[in-house]
Order: C-alpha cells, then sequence, then structure tokens
C-alpha cells in the first residue's frame, strides 16, 4: 500500500519535472553552444565531395567545412562540433527540435522551407541546379525531347517536384521511377530500368564520374530548376542567424580580399587595406557586434580556409567531382557570389 | 470535516472491492493528465516553433508525379488524393500478397507432413529459409533478380501482345465496348444459379445422402453462360496492346511494374512460410483418430483431409492466420526501400514537401490502425462461423 502510493507520488513528481523542461528549449542559441562547449552541425548522411568521412573516419567535405569554419568562429576550436548526419526526411524535425544548432546539408532555399517551415536561411554557398544524365545511344540530345521516357528520380526532395513541372511545362508524358537512395537510384539507372536520372547537377557530375563507362553517358544540357543550396537555423534567434550568415560572408570576403588560410593570422596584425582590418579585426569591433570573439573571423578563415580554398578542396576541378565555379565564382569572375561587405 | 464522513472513507478504504475502483479510477486519471501534458506540450513546441498544425495542408496542390495510379491522379492532384492514391498502393499488394501467402502456406504446410521424404524436406527447406531472412533483404533480393531481366528493347514475349522486361509486365488491356453489360449480367446470373444450386445439393445430401456433382454444373453456368452471351453480343470487347516508343518502352496496355512484383513475391514466399508452419500445427491438432476413422469408413486420402482434418484444424488455424495478415499488411510499409508507391513512400514525400510531420506520421498510423481492425474484424467474423458449433 505504502509503496504504491510513493510510486504514484514519484511519478506525479516526474510528470512536473518534465513540464518545466518542456519550454526552456528556446534561449538563445550561442549561449547554448558555448554552455554545451559544442556545436551541433546537422550534415549529409554521405554525398561525395559535400559530406564524407574521410580514411581516419572524421567528416570532410564542403558542406562539413562550413561547421568548421562557424565552430571555429563560436568557440575557436574546430574540433568541437558534434556532427549529426541526416537524411533528407529528418532534416527539419532535428532543427526545429533543437537536436541541431545550424543545418548545413545541401538543403535549398525555397519559399516555404523559408515562411512555413519556421527556418532563416543565412545564405547561399552553392548555386546548383536540376540536371538529367541519359545514356548516348538513345539518341536523345535535349531534356525536352524525353516524352515517353522512364525517369530515376529520388524520393523525398525538391527534385520530384521540379520534373513534374519541368515535365508539365513541356507536355511530357513519362513514367517517374522513385527510389529513395542515391545508390539505389544508380544502380536501377545502371540496369537500364530508367533511361535517364534526374538530380542536381553536382550530384550529376559526381555520379558520372563514377560509371565503369563515363564516355556512353551525357548531361543534357538543360538546367530544369533554381537550387541555391545554403546553411540554415531556426527562424526566432536573430543572433544566431547573423552569426551564421556573416561567417558564410566572411568566406565569401575573404577571397575577394585576397586573405588565405595561411596569411589569415599574419594580415590580422593590421594592414594598409581597411576592409581587411575590419574583417580580421584590427580595426573596428565587429567580433563585439556579434557577441563574438575579436578573431573571430581570423579563426573562421584559418579553419577550412576561404570560400575558393574549400570549394578547391572539396569539389573543385582537382577532385573526383571535378566542378568547375561556373554560378559559383565571385560577381568580378564572371560567377553571381557577391557577399554584402563588412563593415 | 466531521468524525462521521472519515468514517466513511477509512471504511470504504478497508474494503477490498471499493478500494479496487479507488486505485482504478486513480490510473484513469492520471493517464488521461499524461495523454493531456502530451499533447498541450507537443502543441506548445509547434506553436512556438511557427509550424501551423491541422490537416488544411492536404488540400494544396501535390505537384509531383506517382507511376502506380489505381485513380485518377496528375501532379496538379491534391495532397488528399496522392495519399489516397498511396493508399489504395497499400491494399492492393496487401491483398495480392495475403491471397498468395494464403495458398502458398496451405500448400507447403499440407506438403511438409507428407511421407514423401523428398517433399518433406524441400518444403522444410523453404520455410527455413524464408523464415530466417528479414523480409526487407527478401524485397530487395526479389527486385535485383527482377532488374537482371532483359532490357526494355530485348524483352521476353509472347505473339508480340505480351512483353516481359526488368521494367516490369506489360499485357493488353481489355476495351469494354457496347453491350458489354449483357456479359456481366449473365456472369451474375450464372453466379447466383450456381449457389441456388450448391445450397439446394448441400440440404438434398443432408435429407437423403445422395451427391451431386456441382462442379460441371457451376462450371457451365459460370463460363458457359456468359461466353454464350458475349458471342450473342457480337464479341462487344476489344484490346489495347501495349507498344514499344522510341526508348523502347512499352506504352497503353496494363503495366505491372517489377516493384510491385519484387514486393508482392517478398512479402507472400516470407509470409507464406509462417502460415505453412500455422497450417501444419493445425493439422498437427487433431486427433489421429479422426484419421483412421474416415479411412475405416472408406474415405479416400483426399476427402479425408478436405472434409474431416482441415475443417477442424482451421479453428486452430485461424486465430494465428489473423496475426500473419496483419503482419503482411504492416510489412508492406517496407516498400520505400525498392521505390513502390505505398502510402509509405507518397507520405514521405508529402511531408518533405509541406513539413507537416506530425499530421502525416497521424494519417499513416490511422490508415495502418484501419485496415487491420478491418481485417482483424472480417477474420473473427470467420473464425466465429467456423467455431466448433456445440450442441
Amino acid at each position: 500500500m505504502k509503496m504504491k502510493l510513493i510510486t504514484g507520488a514519484v511519478a506525479a513528481a516526474g510528470l512536473m519535472a518534465i513540464s518545466a523542461t518542456a519550454n526552456t528549449a528556446h534561449a538563445g542559441t550561442l549561449d547554448d553552444v558555448r554552455a554545451a562547449g559544442e556545436l551541433k552541425c546537422g550534415i549529409n548522411t554521405g554525398l561525395p565531395g559535400f559530406a564524407f568521412t574521410d580514411d581516419s573516419g572524421n567528416w570532410q567535405g564542403f558542406d562539413v567545412a562550413f561547421c568548421k569554419a562557424l565552430a571555429a568562429a563560436v568557440l575557436g576550436d574546430t574540433s568541437k562540433i558534434k556532427y549529426v548526419s541526416l537524411t533528407g526526411k529528418n532534416r527539419f524535425p532535428a532543427l526545429t527540435s533543437g537536436e541541431i544548432d545550424v543545418l548545413s546539408r545541401n538543403t535549398t532555399w525555397t519559399f516555404s522551407r523559408d515562411v512555413d517551415l519556421g527556418f532563416t536561411f543565412v545564405g547561399v554557398n552553392y548555386y546548383d541546379g536540376q540536371g538529367f544524365i541519359g545514356r548516348t545511344k538513345l539518341g536523345v540530345k535535349s531534356a525536352k525531347e524525353l516524352d515517353g521516357a522512364s525517369i530515376c528520380i529520388q524520393t523525398g526532395t525538391t527534385t520530384e517536384l521540379n520534373l513534374a513541372d519541368f515535365a508539365r511545362d513541356n507536355k511530357i508524358e513519362y513514367e517517374p521511377v522513385p527510389i529513395e537512395t542515391n545508390a539505389e537510384a544508380r544502380a536501377a539507372y545502371e540496369a537500364e530500368r530508367c533511361d535517364v536520372y534526374t538530380t542536381d547537377a553536382s550530384g550529376l557530375a559526381a555520379t558520372k564520374a563514377t560509371f565503369d563507362d563515363p564516355e556512353n553517358h551525357m548531361v543534357f544540357p538543360e538546367i530544369v530548376s533554381k537550387e541555391p543550396l545554403g546553411p540554415l537555423v531556426r527562424q526566432g534567434d536573430d543572433q544566431w542567424a547573423d552569426i551564421a550568415r556573416w561567417t558564410l560572408n566572411v568566406l565569401i570576403n575573404a577571397e575577394e580580399l585576397g586573405i588565405t588560410r595561411a596569411n589569415a593570422a599574419e594580415l590580422a596584425k593590421g594592414t594598409d587595406n581597411p576592409a581587411i582590418n575590419r574583417i580580421l579585426g584590427s580595426e573596428g569591433s565587429m567580433g563585439e557586434m556579434l557577441g563574438l570573439s575579436k578573431d573571430w573571423a581570423v579563426n573562421a578563415i584559418s579553419a577550412e580556409g576561404n570560400y575558393a580554398e574549400i570549394f578547391d578542396k572539396y569539389v573543385g576541378p582537382d577532385t573526383p567531382l571535378g566542378l568547375a565555379r561556373g554560378l559559383n565564382a565571385l560577381y568580378k569572375d564572371g560567377g553571381i557570389l557577391y557577399a554584402p561587405p563588412i563593415r | 470535516m466531521t468524525a462521521g464522513s472519515m468514517g466513511d472513507i477509512s471504511r470504504l478504504w478497508r474494503d477490498e472491492r471499493s478500494r479496487g475502483v479507488i486505485f482504478q479510477l486513480m490510473l484513469v486519471l492520471g493517464l488521461a493528465l499524461f495523454i493531456a501534458f502530451i499533447v498541450s506540450n507537443t502543441i506548445a513546441n509547434l506553436q512556438s516553433a511557427n509550424l501551423a498544425s491541422g490537416y488544411k495542408f492536404l488540400k494544396d496542390t501535390a505537384s509531383f508525379d506517382i507511376n502506380q495510379r489505381l485513380i485518377e491522379y496528375s501532379s496538379t492532384s491534391t495532397y488528399r488524393r496522392a495519399l489516397v492514391v498511396g493508399g489504395l498502393n497499400t491494399i492492393l499488394v496487401a491483398a495480392l500478397g495475403i491471397a498468395m501467402a494464403t495458398l502458398l502456406g496451405f500448400v507447403a504446410g499440407v506438403l511438409r507432413l507428407s511421407p514423401n521424404f523428398l517433399i518433406n524436406r524441400i518444403v522444410g527447406i523453404y520455410i527455413e529459409v524464408t523464415r530466417n531472412v528479414p523480409v526487407l533483404l527478401q524485397i530487395i533480393f526479389w527486385w535485383v533478380i527482377l532488374l537482371a531481366l532483359p532490357k526494355v528493347r530485348e524483352s521476353l514475349k509472347i505473339g508480340d501482345t505480351i512483353f516481359l522486361n526488368n521494367s516490369g509486365i506489360s499485357t493488353p488491356a481489355p476495351v469494354f465496348l457496347e453491350g458489354f453489360s449483357f456479359v456481366l449480367i449473365a456472369l451474375a446470373v450464372g453466379l447466383l444459379g450456381t449457389f441456388v444450386i450448391a445450397r439446394w445439393s448441400r440440404s438434398r445430401q443432408a435429407a437423403t445422402g445422395q451427391t451431386f456433382s456441382v462442379g460441371w454444373t457451376s462450371l457451365t453456368l459460370i463460363v458457359g453462360l456468359p461466353l454464350v452471351t458475349f458471342f450473342a453480343a457480337g464479341q462487344p470487347l476489344d484490346w489495347n496492346v501495349p507498344v514499344a516508343n522510341r526508348f523502347g518502352r512499352l506504352r497503353g496496355g496494363v503495366s505491372i511494374t517489377p516493384e510491385l512484383i519484387a514486393l508482392w513475391l517478398a512479402l507472400s514466399v516470407y509470409t507464406g512460410a509462417f502460415i505453412a508452419e500455422i497450417v501444419r500445427a493445425g493439422i498437427q491438432s487433431v486427433s489421429k483418430g479422426q484419421t483412421e476413422a474416415a479411412s475405416a469408413l472408406g474415405l479416400p486420402r483426399g476427402l479425408t483431409m478436405r472434409k474431416i482434418v482441415l475443417p477442424q484444424a482451421l479453428r486452430v488455424i485461424i486465430p494465428p492466420l489473423t496475426s500473419q495478415y496483419l503482419n503482411l499488411t504492416k510489412n508492406s510499409s517496407l516498400a520505400v526501400a525498392i521505390g513502390y508507391q505505398d502510402i509509405v513512400s507518397i507520405g514521405d514525400t508529402v511531408l518533405n514537401q509541406s513539413g507537416q510531420a506530425l499530421e502525416v506520421i497521424s494519417i499513416f498510423m490511422g490508415f495502418y490502425l484501419t485496415l487491420s481492425i478491418v481485417t482483424s474484424l472480417f477474420m473473427n467474423w470467420y473464425n466465429k462461423r467456423i467455431a466448433l458449433v456445440e450442441r
């Protein structure tokens, strides 16, 4: 009898404890990250060039490099990161629930994600677009000639929507062959279960590079969608969004101003260029305005280098992906990469 | 508070029955509080995350395509329509799977008891291998086998009408012309006639012991009558034959995707093995005296199995069989691995587009719950019907 009463009391107390902790998740993210001593960064489960584990099991890649720059800016240490690898399906709940502080997982910035899902995109770190790859023996030179084809797609991504829109626009009837993972979609394409495979152009380049007979496949010229990929945070914490946004802008501005991983510490001692001085902290107090240390930008750039260094290291022409800068070149080099000034 | 009422309460407490009631009330109250807490906490957190809850998103345009549609659907349809298409695809594969698994299971279960060593062992190997390999692997196994079939341009074909390749099976589709309704009426008449004759024959056998061969009469009624009507009405039927397009893809007619076939085979082979064991156990539960009595009366082996053993075994078989049917239905959600567009696969896409995770998951749960309850109700009704009637 006594036992039962005690059990009941414990249960009731437990219930109250849960209610008490339920609403503490939305304090300042910066304080949370500092208190935890680590940045929880959401990344892909595995995408060549963007997020992959190296031989010793450490996460590397274009998207991972942003996590490192952000951790360096906030905590001054690139090793204090907890990587959470997420699928296309569970990435948004993970961010909403606070399981991660920032999502850097080749995620397309769209209206509904920004407005309806309650996120804030902090910028674009890769301008992508959806393309098609097909066998040369089909005799097709353009995606507009695909009427009657079977098309492999990855499910649960914006790819499905873009394909349906493109088909409606061009009056194409097709059989969608939706497959959950990139690996199985490729297997289906290679077995000729479908005639063409569609995904983001960066992914197509990576896929084509791994075929046994790349010369028998061609990427069609059409890019059927805009896919501005970038990191995002929860809506409602403007300070944290600013930190993430300006960390990305620092990397792009660093390329423009010629600040590299190698010379960042040296330049931080002071130069004749006021723009460089403001970024690196020898003039003004940009770091303090964000609630960070004075050398936040030096740390961010020292993590993996400026934008160009990160691009070349993971996805550029000398990597297996072999992607050209294209749209992702600086505005003065013919691309559309244009970061607001830091002043 | 007076001393009297205190006494009442302590009396209530001492009484074992009323104390039991009080504890149960407390438990119910506690549960209700717990559920209310979960619900209110979820709603509060969703609101603070700026997520609109509710099912209004179902009216939005889906904007994606589905390859297997049992009802009209296009990318301009709503999310609700897309989910209905997915639900029907789940029901289709579950129904096909249940039919095939039952057939396979009963045959294998009976053969498992065969005195023939070879048959007995072969069935034994089938059961042990399939029961002990995860069904997800079996689904992918069958899918990979089907992908290894000839490619579309090298299809195996029967007279340029039926094609088999690694994109599935394509067969001509019937096109019903004016006057086909007479054939359907004839079929209905045939079925009704068979039913009446079967009843009459059963009651006559019960009364007089004379048997009447229902088989041939019903065949004539069900097949012959509609066939005669068909020719009399001037063959009101045309065929839509699949034709290869410039990609070698077969369009027109009926196409069955390799994803559906793989899922169907995997689910029925897997569940069939469990059903075989249930059937074997059911048969062995019937006392040996029944079989001996039947053979003493001179009944042949086949008839003994059909008329004496199986009807009694069914009473043991049906309840576990029901749970196998439910398992099969729920396992069909593994379809997403090979891209069969069932409710989970389509729902995942809806979830990703709309971001309404909680709502979509609740739809999944409601759907499978309803499907399982309907299956159970039907099986319970059937179980009651065949249960031992005690006199």
